[in-house]
């Protein structure tokens, strides 16, 4: 029988993954240039000490991102603080507890919040959930002693940001950690309980710390849904430029401010200021995936293999 | 071989002849003399609807290796899954009849099953580390079963890597992880992990069947090492496996035990047709 050449194929196939992943880096290193440029003008002017300014007042052209920095990472870590535990447990709960039938319906419910937009969640947050919050749970929480909850209850304001984004980013954590639960080793969880083990220390134990990577990776992927959301964010988070210790307290968040203000930015500093704000946001991401490898490197390191 | 021909085709246990049953049944289902562990009476199991084992009757001896042998689907697994109720991990899964341990029905719903499972444990049929420290991975009953001072916990854990002759591979790396080592490696520290909690019976479903024949040697030196602290029972689908390390064997076909006796007996003078059959290679 004869045998016939074939093409091969390998070296375009090659050439062509290639271009992918070069498109890749040109678009991130395109975006980090344009706000490398775009921000010159303000990085001039204030150079480092941006970061540390809380005054941003257009009037004077005094810009300083250290309130949209801390309104970013605070409305950002309220977020994950509920988001995370309660994605977990909503994750186990489908895959090690719920009869099919309930599994399959909450976890539709759970991907249908996926898919609504952003700028529902905001509205819904400004007419409905906000007063819901400066009438039911802001006058409860002002109970606990501290400055945390302090002030008016106005309804919007860090704390309402923060719930809105727990729950934007809730779906996604969700939907990845329960895919990696399922992904467990049937032998490996029967081999804990073969042990004597009680549902909760197997999934304490074994469950999660077996698919602990994949569940850094979701949260993290959900808290980079979170650092960059704007229109949501945008509705109830009150935009004031200043840093208070009250979650009451209107805030603000980089995406927010620029969300707000791009508009209005008719002076080429306060441009250049508002590009630069993008520019804290990129390095801020950056660190933060930087922070996920190095910890991701850690835990492989610790515990081995898993998922 | 007069006796296998008075022996249905289809199973011992199927038949619906109570006398010719109870008959064949004492001739090829031995009972075995000596200090009784365990003991399967009159056990049938459910995957659903679907009747996995029928009437199974067993008396697994204290301190020896019993082999339960049988094509592939017969019921091997199942069989064994029932002692520890692991079984019981899945819905719609259930036993009947009686599975007695010391006496006592584990299948009793009184029965503490964690408890129950401390005294029986359990390896798999590929190695199942836990991802956490070696150390961490033998601790790991120890510290749910048993609240005990860190060094005597070192003890413990030392202890049971040494019978799991694991000791002198691992002894430098007890902080790394256990995925870290090899199959063969991580199945004996399943072993240990087992041990530890100082049960009273092993059950090993496939022990070796994902590891290469020199780490099978060795898991299979260390059931030698284990015989007479433990009471051993091991599915295995090698039979010169089950002949070279246990002391007893039951061979399973479709549900049922069609024969058990001395490994010895069995493995050269099988009573019932189907065993020599399989023992011989002809089916399975």
């Amino acid at each position: 029988m004869q045998t016939h050449r074939r093409f091969d194929w390998d070296p375009v196939f090659h050439v062509l993954t290639l271009g992918g992943g070069l498109v890749l880096m040109l678009v991130v290193g395109a975006i980090f240039w344009e706000l490398w440029q775009g921000s010159q003008l303000s990085l001039e002017k204030f150079g480092w000490s941006f970061l540390v300014t809380e005054t941003w007042d257009p009037v004077s052209e005094t810009f300083g991102a250290a309130s949209t920095i801390y309104g970013t990472l605070v409305s950002t870590l309220i977020a994950m603080l509920i988001a995370v535990p309660l994605s977990l447990a909503i994750a186990l709960f489908l895959v090690e507890l719920a009869p099919p039938r309930v599994s399959a319906l909450v976890g539709g419910g759970i991907e249908l919040l996926a898919a609504i937009p952003s700028i529902i969640y905001g509205m819904w947050g400004l007419f409905v959930f906000a007063p819901f919050m400066s009438e039911t749970v802001q006058p409860l929480l002002a109970h606990i002693p501290g400055p945390f909850f302090t002030g008016t209850p106005m309804g919007i304001g860090m704390l309402s940001a923060g719930f809105i984004l727990a729950l934007m980013i809730l779906p996604f954590i969700t939907a990845v950690t329960r895919d990696i639960f399922r992904m467990v080793p049937a032998v490996v969880k029967e081999s804990a309980y073969g042990m004597g083990s009680t549902t909760w220390e197997v999934t304490r134990k074994v469950t999660i710390p077996y698919g602990i990577q994949g569940i850094i990776g979701a949260c993290f992927l959900g808290l980079g849904r979170a650092i960059g959301e704007t229109m949501a964010v945008t509705f109830v988070i009150g935009n004031r430029h200043e840093i208070s210790a009250s979650l009451f307290a209107a805030g603000n968040s980089i995406a927010s401010t620029l969300a707000n203000e791009f508009t209005e930015a008719s002076e080429d500093l306060y441009l250049s200021s508002l590009v630069e704000l993008g520019l804290v946001l990129f390095g801020l991401t950056l660190l933060l995936q930087i922070l996920a490898q190095w910890w991701l490197k850690r835990t492989r390191r610790k515990m081995g293999g898993g998922l | 071989m007069n006796i296998a021909t008075a022996v249905p085709k289809t199973g011992l246990a199927l038949s619906p002849d109570g006398d010719s049953m109870d008959r064949t049944h004492s001739d090829v289902i031995s009972r075995p003399r000596g200090e009784v562990k365990i003991s399967a009476r009159g056990l049938n199991f459910y995957y659903g609807n679907q009747q996995a084992l029928v009437n199974n009757d067993l008396d697994i001896l204290s301190g020896k290796v019993t082999a339960i042998i049988g094509p592939s689907g017969c019921g091997k697994s199942t069989h064994l899954r029932i002692y520890n109720r692991i079984f019981e991990l899945y819905k719609g899964q259930r036993a009947t009849g009686q599975l007695l341990l010391d006496g006592e029905n584990v299948l009793d719903s009184k029965v503490d099953v964690l408890e129950l499972r401390r005294r029986i444990g359990m390896i798999f049929q590929k190695p199942t580390p836990f991802p956490m420290s070696v150390f961490d991975n033998v601790a790991y009953g120890l510290k749910q079963h048993y609240l005990l001072p860190r060094s005597e916990m070192r003890d413990r854990v030392e202890e049971a890597l040494k019978a799991a002759a694991l000791w002198d591979e691992v002894n430098d790396k007890l902080d790394k992880p256990g995925t870290a080592l090899s199959g063969g490696q991580q199945q004996r520290l399943c072993i240990a992990r087992a041990i530890a909690v100082q049960p009273e019976v092993l059950l090993m479903d496939e022990p070796t069947s994902a590891i290469d024949p020199v780490a099978t040697a060795k898991i299979e030196d260390l059931i030698g090492a284990l015989r007479g602290r433990y009471t051993i029972v091991i599915v295995t689908h090698n039979m010169q496996q089950a002949a070279r390390i246990s002391d007893y064997t039951a061979f399973f076909y479709q549900g049922t035990i069609v024969e058990y006796g001395e490994t010895e007996t069995m493995f050269t003078k099988p009573k019932v047709k189907q065993t020599e059959d399989y023992i011989t290679g002809r089916f399975g």
